[in-house]
Formats: structure tokens, C-alpha cells, sequence
């Protein structure tokens, strides 16, 4: 039997709480070594996260891309495939998305719906190329992304340099056009009404007027909501969970394998040129610059598909935790003085727990064991002692009798 | 109960009790062990033998009770103890490593050395040699493991114990991989082992062994003890009784096949294996619509890939044509869209999905369908009471596993949801590969009557097995597969194991050998109550039981004269169940190879005349035609 307690630390939420409880234990250890006041450091972080309006409007735009990236990531998981390849994903997607948008002038909409559709499909082909090399000469997807992943990167270099989207005097390439701009209310808030108004309320003032607030934090909660619909409730997500779980037992049940591979990793994919198009589009400098490295969006989505335990849902919140820390981590170097590395570090432990957190159970099981076994100990003295007491009552019973006779 | 500790005893063991987590998987059982003897621990599968000798060997703790080692209380922490105490195990799964030799697998750990550095690999096969000798265990020492058969692999993990110093030998199922040649060959070496005063403990859930090898058994029944016997005053039924705790009859019940139409016709078919070669060859076999063919032979003989072209996991030559269609180098789904359903061997492996719920697993095929899944959107309702409907039809416990995954229930139980959830696809053709590994007597009962009723139904059954015994049993024709094509088939009860053994180790039977059997020959089950004191060694002395005429040595020198004989045999076992030539019906112990050569002489002739009535009717059709053509001609005339 499974005990209620086990049941409990069983769950995925709790174990995530855990994980990020420790991985802010750890951090405070190493502020206390590093000569920080851990509790006055911890309290900076937060407040720099959550403190003021604009705070959590920024750690929202912040996590926006990596919500999308975790989300991808998670989802190929889920389907039994490691996408490490969520970076070049993304990368290419931000770049196919400048390129189109830099180059539309179409109604708002029809412009909006244009980038996002060519990011996503440039995306998916790129992700579903590492899916087809694994379906059709079973090469490791983590060995091929990886590759692709630098070549997206250099690809997106590439492009920066060339004469036709290489904006003058910058490392980057022309911005989308206006027309493209997924900020809410872009232009009333530049307007002499808006600003009016804005002057009026505060705390509009300080998300909306200061702060690039765009739809893809809404897109992206609509995403998670389907791509969990889509993996528990329809007949494809059904497929690919079965490939994704026991690729021999979906093949032997007729479930075309190969043909799952390559749709989940375009599925994944498509995610990471979602939050692409909704980065470009949604925030400035609304264009791609010259890499020197990875701007680790998707590796992070990695981090966050993990602490998530690839839940679809759970990813907005841990991507949430994740661009919060990330956010925060500037202002704790700022007021306190502590290294942002520490802030990785945080990230790091919890990252590490969430993997260790399968040992949780196990622990609360022991300690289930040991008190099931000290209870039965307890009975069976008890249940002695009582078979002790009737054995002497029943000799006293047929002395009783012997007597009689 | 618990014997008085005394020397006399090789292992004693009192009062163990061991739990993981919250479940009891040993209470309070005792073992006692007499030096010299084969002591066998009985039990279902689950039912904590494997429990009880790992924390003899030391794998486990208990978490209550003493072990004794010849009459002194002694403490095992780790195998390393174990092997001090003198005690060695032989595991179900070898542990030996494959690209090394059998000396480098025997001396491993314990290599001897020149100045405590450089391997000494002279002296370590002078080591083996001198031990290999000494019990008569003979095998190569400088062979791979991987170049040598499964019966020589457990020789040397034999070997590796010996080398340690074991006097207590423990075997963990030791012949579930064996032949039946080979499980010959274990029970001498084991005689042997014992005669130069070893004593050994031997897990097992097979009752035909016990009765053949052992000389006390102890039988554990859900971590519990029930009774420890001598072999020699029990029948098998009254140990299988013990150990499942209700009589079970180990004969399979069944009425008279129905055969219909062919459903399965595999022709010229031939599969390659990993390594491109034919591991199929010119296969041909037919499975009627209501009957239950089985495929009897050793693993590797081309069963698994036969079984890979049959589910479309593998390309192959050759037709496989269920109901009229060609079902070859297609899809698997194109299989299963067409009749075919297969109850595959690895059910963790092809079966289930263990992390789907029970619910999910029990759709595996019927998701795709616009009945479970309108719209493709999975009919949750629809797939639950479809679910609920199986546990309940078919007692998969605990009745409430729906929601739960299907990885913590008992392998029973998932072979239940399997068979369940394959039968409900309503196939014509039923695959049951294997469809009783690792099950308990109860469950396989269960297994054997779900195939019978489908049977009975009117599903064609194809079943593969290395269990001779389920394969006799419940088939109703038997095809022995060797080296890849089909050696020869037979009629239910017309063959006793050893000479089924013997055809499968590539031999043939000549027709006049192939008889009805009695019954409890031809199930290959001791009559309940025989006073039988090595049933498997002796059942060929029963007045009752003829034995084969010709020994396999013999079989193989008649060769071609065999092969003649091919087609008078197979004849027999056709399929129309015309069976039972005359010769079969009259004993004719002396029938020589002329007179099968006769009998393929006499098909010849028949042969000939078949053709030249064929000749006769084209004649026939062609005059037929001329008249018509003539008649029309007429007709055009008058008008």
C-alpha cells in the first residue's frame, strides 16, 4: 500500500518545491562563504523580482522566450526525444523571422501572422531534419542538433553580414517593421493620448508605458494549454507518448515510429520559432545582432523543461522562476554587491535536485517502512502477551475443572 | 518446522523475514538444508525463493532470523562473505563477460598472479584445467563466451562457483534456458556434484524437475512457509498444490479441433538475421481457421525471425497470406488491420507501454479508430468502460488498476491486459508467442483456456513456445522448427517429448514411429497418484509407452532413406485430418526404409495420374468449347 505521505512527495509540484527550497539553501551556504548576508541577499533577489510593477513585467518578457523554448523541449520529452537542438531552433527562427519582417509592409495581422508562421516553419523544418536522421538512419538526435546548432548560429551570422539586411553602423540586421510589432498598443502608448493617460495611472505607466508588454506571454500560456490537450487528449498525442515511452511496443501496435519521430521533433520546433517570432516581434531591439555565442534561450529551456518535469504547464511557471532569477540576479549585483554567477548557481542546484528528486519517494518510503514495522512489532508483543494471558487463564480454567471432578 | 541446529545441516536458515518498503516479501521461513543432498525451494513466481537465497548469498539482509552454516551461526553481508561460507550461486541471468574466455570468466576476481602484478593466465588455465578435470564438467578453457552454448555458459558459471570453493552450490532456475538434451546433462553434472559431497539448493517453479533432480523440497507459497518434503513419497500434482494452495490439473482440457478454412498459408518463406544469413528458409506452413498450431523447437532456430517477417518488423522473401492477403514487407499495422493479432514474447518489451495506465494499454490498437478516437480526439469515457469491461472479463487484479500504470502490476496480470485487449481486436489469426513466460501455474491454466476458446471460436492459433510441454498440451497439430524451416509436423498426442526432442534437435521420425500415445504420455504428464520414481528418466520403461524405434544416431545414418520418407510422414500430419495412414493404424515396429521409399514411389504414381486427368478434363473443356462456339455459329445461321 501507498502511503498518503508517499503519495505526496510523489508529485511532481512538491518535488520541484523541494528542489528549488534546496537550491536556494545551497545558494545562501555559498553567499555566507563568499562573505554575503544570505537572508539580505535572498530578500534583494526577490524583491528585484516581484518588488515593483515593472519588475514583473519585465521578469513576464523576460521568461516569455524561454517559456516557448522550455515548452519545446518538454514536449519532445514527453515523445521520447532529447531536443537539445532548442537553441539553433530558436536562432534560426529569430533570424527567419527578422528577415520576413523586416521586409513586410501588409496590414497588422496579416504581417504578424506572416512572421510567426514563417518562423515556425523554418523552425520545425530545421528540428524535423534532426528528427528525420534519427527515424531514417537512427543517428542520435542529441549528436545532430548539437551540430545544428552551431551551424544556426553561424547561419544567423551569416545573414547579419550580408548587404541586403545588414543595417549600417550596427553588428545587426535591419529591425521588423512596425506593422509586425506584437507589443500591446504600440502606438497609442507613443501617442499624446496615451502618454496623457498613462501619466495618469502609474502603475500602467510603469508596465505598459516602460516595458515592452506583448501578447507572447498570452500566446504562450494558449500553447501550453494545447500542447498539453494534444499530448493527454487527442489520437496524435496518444502515438507519439506511446513512441515516446516504448518505441518497440508502438511499432508492434501498428503506430507508424518514424513518422511520430519526425512530427514531434517538428512540433518542438515550431514551439522554439514561436517564442522566436514573439522575441523578435515583441520586444526591442526587435532584430538579430551578430552572435559571439549562445544566447542560451533554448539551452535554458532545457533547464526549465526539467524543473517542469516536462509538464506542459508546469513549464509556464518554472519559465517563469527561471526568467524571474535571471532578472533578479542583475539587481542582487547591483544592491548587494553578490556575483550574478550566483544566481546560476541557484538555477544549477535546483536543476540538479529536480534530478535527484526521484529519490524523494524512496526516502519517504523508508521512513514509511521503519514506522509499518516498529507498529507490527508492537502488535505482535502485544498479541504474545495476550496469547500469554489466555494460556495461563486456561490452566487455571482446567485446574478449575480437575478440581470439580 | 525449524530442525535442531546441527552440522548435520549444510544451511540452516530460521525464522527469515524480509521486507522492502512495506511489503513482506519473506515471513518467517525456515530452510533446512542436509549436507550431500539436492534441496529444491518450490514456489510461484513472487513468492520469495529468489528473496530467500539472495540473503543467503548475501545479496539481501534480513531483516529477522539466523543463518547457520554447518551448525555455526555465521553473518552474510556481502557475496564476499557468502563465498568465504562457502557458498556459490549460479544465476538465472549469467554473469559472465562475453568477449572473454572461460578461463579469464572463471578465474575473474581471483586471478593468480607473478609477483602480485602480472597476470599469471598460464597458471589460471592450469587452475581451470585441474577443476574441470576433478568434477568431469568438461569445456573449453580457451573458448568465448560468446562462441559457446547457453548449456556451456552455465557449466562455467558452475565452474567459477566450484573455483571459489563452494560446497553449498545455489541454482537459480537453472534450466529455464536449457534444451532438454542439455537439462540431461545438468541433472548428471549435479549428481555428480553431489557424490563428491557438495550440496546444492535449486530455485525452481518447474515441478517435473523437482520430481527428476531432487531429494527434499521446501515449498514457499507468498513468502510464507508451507512444508518442507521428501521428493520421493509426493506426486507432482500434490507439490503443485502446495504451492499455489489449490489443486490444479496440469493436463490441459480440451475438445476435438474443428479446422475450417485456411487463414494463414506461409509459403517459400525466408527471413535473414542480424548477422544476413537465411535464418528462415523455406518455410511453409499452414494454420486452419479453429485450430491451434504450435511451433515447437530450441530458441534460434529461426522462431524469432519468423515471427519479425510474420508482425512486418522485418523485410523477408516469400509469401505470408492471411484470409487471401498478401501480408508481407508490408506495415504492422497493415497486419493487424487485417486479422492478424499477436501476443508478442517480451511483454514489457513489445506488449505494454508500462508507463501508460492500464486504461491506455488496453486501446494500444483501437485508438486510432473513429470509434475511439472521433475526430482524433481520444474517446476518454469510451476507452474507460472498454477497459473496465476487459479487467472484469478477464480478472486482471486488482480491479481498480484502470487509472494506474501498467508497470506495477504482476506479469500475470499484464498478460492478462494483453491477451485481453488482442482478443477483443476479433482476429482471424491469433500469435501467441510465448504467452506463459515467467507466469505461475494458475495464470498459465488461464493462459491455455483463453487460447483454447478462441480456438473454439474459430480464430486460427499459431503458438510458439521452448515450453514442450504447453506446446504438446494445447496444440492440436505440432510443427517442429529446425534450422529455420518446419522439420516436420504432428498430430495432437502422436508424439512423447523425447521424440519430439529429438526432431527438434534436427533428427526425423519415420511414420511408422508416430502413434496414438496414452494419454498421460502424450501430455507429457505423470498419471495423478503413479508411484513414478524418476519420471523423466524413465518414462520409456512404461509397458505402455513405445519407444521410438530408432535412435537419433541411427536417424542420422538412415539420412537420405529419411528424407525419402519426408512425405509419407508429413502426410500424416496433414492437415485435413484424414491422418492416421494404415500404417500408423497397424504398429509395424520393423517397417523399413523400402517400404517408405514404396509409399513415395506410390505418391509418384498418384502424381502422375492427378496430371493426366488434368490432361483429360483440359481435353474435355476444349471440345466443350468447340461445341459452344459450333452452337453459336448456328444460331447466328438461322438468323
Amino acid at each position: 500500500m501507498e502511503s498518503l505521505r508517499k503519495k505526496f512527495f510523489s508529485h511532481p509540484f512538491v518535488l520541484t518545491i523541494i528542489a528549488i527550497v534546496l537550491g536556494f539553501a545551497v545558494a545562501s551556504v555559498i553567499l555566507l562563504l563568499a562573505g554575503f548576508p544570505p537572508k539580505e541577499s535572498i530578500e534583494t533577489l526577490v524583491q528585484s523580482m516581484i518588488g515593483r510593477p515593472k519588475d514583473i513585467a519585465s521578469v513576464i518578457i523576460r521568461s516569455t522566450p524561454i517559456i516557448f523554448t522550455g515548452l519545446g523541449v518538454a514536449f519532445a520529452i514527453k515523445t521520447g526525444l532529447f531536443n537539445i537542438g532548442a537553441e539553433g531552433q530558436y536562432i534560426m527562427g529569430c533570424v527567419v523571422a527578422t528577415m520576413v519582417g523586416s521586409m513586410l509592409d501588409f496590414p497588422k495581422p496579416v504581417a504578424v501572422l506572416m512572421v510567426v508562421i514563417s518562423a515556425m516553419l523554418v523552425s520545425a523544418l530545421y528540428a524535423g531534419f534532426v528528427g528525420f536522421l534519427k527515424a531514417q538512419f537512427g543517428i542520435h538526435e542529441v549528436i545532430t542538433s548539437i551540430m545544428l546548432n552551431w551551424i544556426a548560429l553561424y547561419f544567423s551570422n551569416w545573414v547579419c553580414g550580408l548587404d541586403f539586411f545588414h543595417k549600417p553602423g550596427t553588428i545587426g540586421m535591419y529591425p521588423v517593421n512596425d506593422c509586425t510589432y506584437t507589443m500591446l498598443l504600440p502606438v497609442w502608448k507613443k501617442s499624446e493620448a496615451g502618454q496623457a493617460f498613462l501619466a495618469e495611472h502609474p502603475v500602467l505607466q510603469e508596465t505598459l508605458g516602460r516595458t515592452d508588454v506583448n501578447i507572447g506571454f498570452i500566446v504562450a500560456i494558449i500553447a501550453a494549454l494545447y500542447i498539453s490537450h494534444l499530448l493527454n487528449r487527442t489520437r496524435k498525442g496518444y502515438e507519439l507518448r506511446a513512441v515516446g515511452l516504448n518505441i518497440h511496443a508502438a511499432r508492434f501496435s501498428g503506430i507508424n515510429v518514424n513518422r511520430s519521430i519526425v512530427h514531434a521533433m517538428m512540433i518542438s520546433g515550431a514551439l522554439c520559432g514561436l517564442g522566436a517570432a514573439f522575441y523578435v516581434t515583441g520586444q526591442s531591439p526587435h532584430t538579430v545582432s551578430t552572435l559571439s555565442s549562445f544566447e542560451n534561450v533554448g539551452f535554458n529551456g532545457l533547464s526549465v523543461a526539467f524543473i517542469a518535469f516536462s509538464s506542459p504547464i508546469g513549464c509556464i511557471f518554472a519559465g517563469l522562476l527561471f526568467g524571474g532569477l535571471l532578472y533578479g540576479g542583475a539587481g542582487l549585483q547591483s544592491k548587494v554587491g553578490a556575483p550574478t554567477e550566483i544566481i546560476n548557481i541557484v538555477i544549477g542546484v535546483i536543476v540538479f535536485f529536480c534530478a535527484l528528486s526521484y529519490l524523494i519517494p524512496r526516502f519517504v518510503d523508508r521512513l514509511d517502512a521503519a514506522k509499518i514495522s516498529k507498529r507490527r512489532a508492537r502488535q505482535l508483543a502485544k498479541e504474545k502477551a495476550k496469547a500469554q494471558k489466555a494460556a495461563a487463564a486456561g490452566k487455571d480454567g482446567k485446574k478449575g475443572g480437575s478440581d470439580v471432578v | 518446522m525449524a530442525a535442531e541446529v546441527s552440522s548435520r545441516y549444510a544451511v540452516q536458515m530460521h525464522g527469515i523475514t524480509k521486507r522492502f518498503g512495506s511489503f513482506y516479501a519473506l515471513t518467517d521461513v525456515d530452510l533446512d538444508v542436509e549436507k550431500g543432498t539436492i534441496h529444491s525451494i518450490l514456489g510461484e513466481n513472487g513468492a520469495g525463493k529468489s528473496t530467500l537465497m539472495n540473503v543467503l548469498y548475501g545479496l539481501y539482509q534480513a531483516d529477522a532470523g539466523e543463518i547457520y552454516i554447518g551448525g555455526k551461526q555465521v553473518d552474510i553481508k556481502n557475496p564476499t562473505a557468502a563465498i568465504e561460507h562457502g557458498i556459490g550461486m549460479v544465476h538465472q541471468h549469467f554473469m559472465l563477460v562475453e568477449n572473454f574466455t572461460v578461463t579469464q570468466n572463471i578465474v575473474l576476481g581471483t586471478e593468480p598472479t607473478k609477483g602480485g602484478v602480472k597476470l599469471d593466465m598460464k597458471q589460471a588455465r592450469r587452475n581451470v584445467l585441474d577443476i574441470v578435470q576433478k568434477y568431469g564438467l568438461e569445456v573449453n578453457p580457451d573458448a568465448l563466451i560468446r562462441d559457446i552454448t547457453v548449456g556451456m555458459q552455465q557449466r562455467v558459471e558452475i565452474l567459477k562457483a566450484l573455483y571459489r570453493g563452494a560446497e553449498i552450490l545455489i541454482l537459480d532456475e537453472p534450466t529455464a534456458v536449457l534444451t532438454e538434451q542439455e537439462i540431461d546433462e545438468l541433472l548428471k553434472i549435479m549428481k555428480k556434484l553431489i557424490e563428491d559431497g557438495k550440496t546444492i539448493i535449486i530455485i525452481t517453479h518447474k515441478l517435473k524437475e523437482i520430481q527428476a533432480s531432487s531429494d527434499v523440497c521446501t515449498i514457499i507459497r507468498r513468502g510464507q512457509y508451507i512444508d518442507t518434503v521428501p521428493v520421493k513419497g509426493v506426486t507432482e500434482d500434490d507439490l503443485a498444490e502446495m504451492m499455489v494452495g489449490h489443486a490444479v490439473k496440469l493436463v490441459v482440457e480440451k475438445e476435438p479441433p474443428n479446422p475450417g478454412r485456411v487463414v494463414l498459408d506461409i509459403q517459400n518463406l525466408y527471413v535473414k538475421n542480424e548477422q544476413h544469413l537465411d535464418a528462415v528458409k523455406d518455410f511453409n506452413l499452414q494454420v486452419r481457421a479453429g485450430e491451434i498450431v504450435g511451433i515447437a523447437g530450441i530458441d534460434g532456430n529461426g522462431q524469432a525471425e519468423l515471427m519479425e517477417a510474420v508482425n512486418n518488423l522485418k523485410r523477408c522473401k516469400g509469401k505470408i497470406i492471411v484470409d487471401g492477403v498478401e501480408i508481407q514487407n508490408k506495415t504492422p499495422k497493415f497486419g493487424i488491420d487485417h486479422g492478424v493479432a499477436t501476443i508478442p514474447a517480451d511483454r514489457h518489451k513489445d506488449g505494454l507501454v508500462l508507463g501508460f495506465t492500464v486504461y491506455e494499454n488496453t486501446i494500444l490498437e483501437k485508438y486510432r479508430t473513429e470509434e475511439y478516437s472521433p475526430k482524433g480526439t481520444i474517446d476518454r469515457k469510451k476507452m474507460r468502460s472498454f477497459a473496465e469491461e476487459l479487467i472484469k472479463a478477464y480478472d486482471v487484479r486488482p480491479e481498480d488498476c484502470g487509472p494506474k500504470l501498467a508497470g506495477g502490476l504482476s506479469g500475470g496480470n499484464q498478460q492478462k491486459i494483453i491477451i485481453g485487449r488482442e482478443i477483443a481486436q476479433e482476429p482471424k489469426l491469433l500469435i501467441a508467442i510465448q504467452p506463459t513466460r515467467g507466469l505461475d501455474v494458475g495464470a498459465i491454466e488461464n493462459v491455455h483456456k483463453m487460447l483454447i476458446k478462441e480456438r473454439d471460436n474459430g480464430v486460427a492459433v499459431l503458438l510458439i513456445s521452448f515450453e514442450l510441454d504447453e506446446v504438446m498440451n494445447v496444440s492440436d497439430r505440432i510443427a517442429v522448427i529446425y534450422d529455420g524451416h518446419i522439420q516436420q509436423i504432428f498430430k495432437h498426442g502422436t508424439v512423447d517429448n523425447r521424440t519430439l526432442g529429438r526432431v527438434m534437435a534436427g533428427g526425423k521420425v519415420e511414420p511408422s514411429e508416430i502413434r496414438d500415445l496414452p494419454d498421460e504420455v502424450a501430455y507429457a504428464a505423470p498419471a495423478v497418484g503413479e508411484p513414478s520414481e524418476e519420471p523423466m528418466e524413465e518414462p520409456v520403461e512404461e509397458p505402455a509407452v513405445v519407444e521410438p524405434a530408432v535412435s537419433l544416431a541411427e536417424v542420422i545414418a538412415a539420412g537420405n532413406a529419411a528424407a525419402d520418407a519426408e512425405e509419407a510422414a508429413s502426410a500424416i500430419a496433414e492437415p485435413e485430418y484424414i491422418v492416421r495412414s494404415a500404417a500408423a493404424e497397424e504398429p509395424a515396429p520393423d517397417r523399413s526404409i523400402e517400404e517408405a521409399e514404396k509409399t513415395s514411389e506410390t505418391m509418384e504414381h498418384m502424381q502422375e495420374e492427378i496430371d493426366s486427368m488434368h490432361k483429360a478434363i483440359e481435353d474435355i473443356q476444349k471440345q466443350l468449347s468447340l461445341v459452344l462456339q459450333k452452337m453459336s455459329d448456328a444460331n447466328t445461321d438461322v438468323d
